[in-house]
């Protein structure tokens, strides 16, 4: 491709790539996925096409979560390694754009779950919205290392949302389904944190290992993976959820607790002798996968 | 390339993107419409 005579890059039109990267799509995936769970393990089932809208909205507005995460944040993106090539660090868009675009995207996720499906559910979905942006990305985590308890919360709210737009209610299995995540976020977000510590120090984000150091961040990930697994595997001896589930449920959290007790012996510093962190961060994202995919399997074959 | 010849594709780029959005936008609209009224087809 023959280069651009640019005086300011800023200045052009965002190229399409650019405003799809504002959305951070790979987050929205993990949304997506744990919003359909939460429809498709529902007693009631909609409509296709409300539930496929009521997916779509989830998805628009994690979408919109992630443009103002990235508008907030942009000076603190440009100092992290993992985050300077975003569009706005790089200089390939103007911030203004961002929050136009996070604002619009937001507000017509909301309508649009309104008038689709229930105003319970678009209420729920401006809530995990504001939450995102203003409880955790503005408030906690420039502030406290227990950023990523509290702002958890706003990550466990998809499934909830999906069953709440199927049914029209909160029920026990949809808030399992969000105590589930709201658990498994801290040792997810510290395994990843343990071995990216460097890239948070040099941005000044007072994540739990910058803050505390490896050790209470390793004791931390264990505590958490303990309340975290008796939650994922409560829907079974609860009757909200078959044999199937349950054995399933308890495979998967031995393994993590297993994983997470191999964080808890390393006593490396160096992130290259981190493997039990980076195998935990990976399992992690396998596990919400299997978890919630397993429910709703054991939901429809039961 | 020049900046003026960036501006204009990324600006057809994104009338195009916006134009397809907005066909979905009105057919998805309409399917809603049929499921809240519950009609069958």
């Amino acid at each position: 491709m023959p280069a651009i005579e640019m005086t300011n890059p800023a200045a052009l039109p965002a190229d399409w790539r650019d405003i799809l990267a504002l959305t951070k799509p790979r987050v929205m995936s993990l949304v997506v996925f744990t919003a359909l769970c939460g429809l498709l393990a529902a007693p009631a089932m909609p409509p296709f096409v409300l539930g496929f809208t009521a997916i779509l909205c989830i998805a628009l507005a994690a979408g919109a979560c992630g443009a103002l995460n990235q508008w907030y944040e942009a000076d603190l993106d440009g100092k992290m390694r993992r985050t300077a090539k975003r569009p706005l660090p790089a200089g390939r868009m103007d911030r203004q754009s961002a929050l136009h675009f996070g604002v619009g995207l937001g507000g017509f996720s909301i309508v649009l779950m309104g008038l689709a499906t229930n105003w319970l559910a678009a209420t729920l979905l401006a809530a995990s919205i504001l939450f995102y942006v203003l409880i955790y990305t503005v408030w906690l985590k420039p502030r406290t290392p227990q950023n990523i308890v509290i702002g958890g919360a706003a990550g466990a709210f998809p499934p909830l949302i999906g069953w709440v737009a199927a049914t029209g209610e909160v029920s026990t299995l949809s808030l399992l389904l969000f105590v589930i995540i709201f658990l498994w976020t801290p040792p997810h977000f510290w395994a990843l944190s343990l071995f990216v510590r460097s890239d948070y120090a040099a941005a000044g984000i007072p994540m739990l290992p910058v803050v505390k150091g490896f050790a209470v961040t390793r004791r931390q990930i264990f505590l958490y993976s303990l309340p975290m697994a008796a939650a994922a595997i409560a829907p079974w001896p609860l009757g909200l959820a078959g044999l199937t589930y349950g054995i399933c449920a308890i495979v998967l959290n031995f393994v993590f607790l297993v994983l997470a007790a191999r964080v808890l012996a390393n006593g490396a510093t160096d992130a290259d002798q981190m493997e039990p962190e980076k195998h935990l961060f990976a399992y992690s994202v396998f596990y919400l996968f299997a978890l919630f995919t397993v429910l709703v399997v054991d939901r429809w074959v039961a | 390339m020049r900046q003026e010849d960036e501006i204009v594709r990324r600006q057809r780029d994104r009338a195009r993107i916006m134009a397809l959005l907005l066909g979905a936008f009105v057919v998805l609209l309409f399917f809603i419409t049929i499921a809240k009224t519950g009609m069958n087809w």
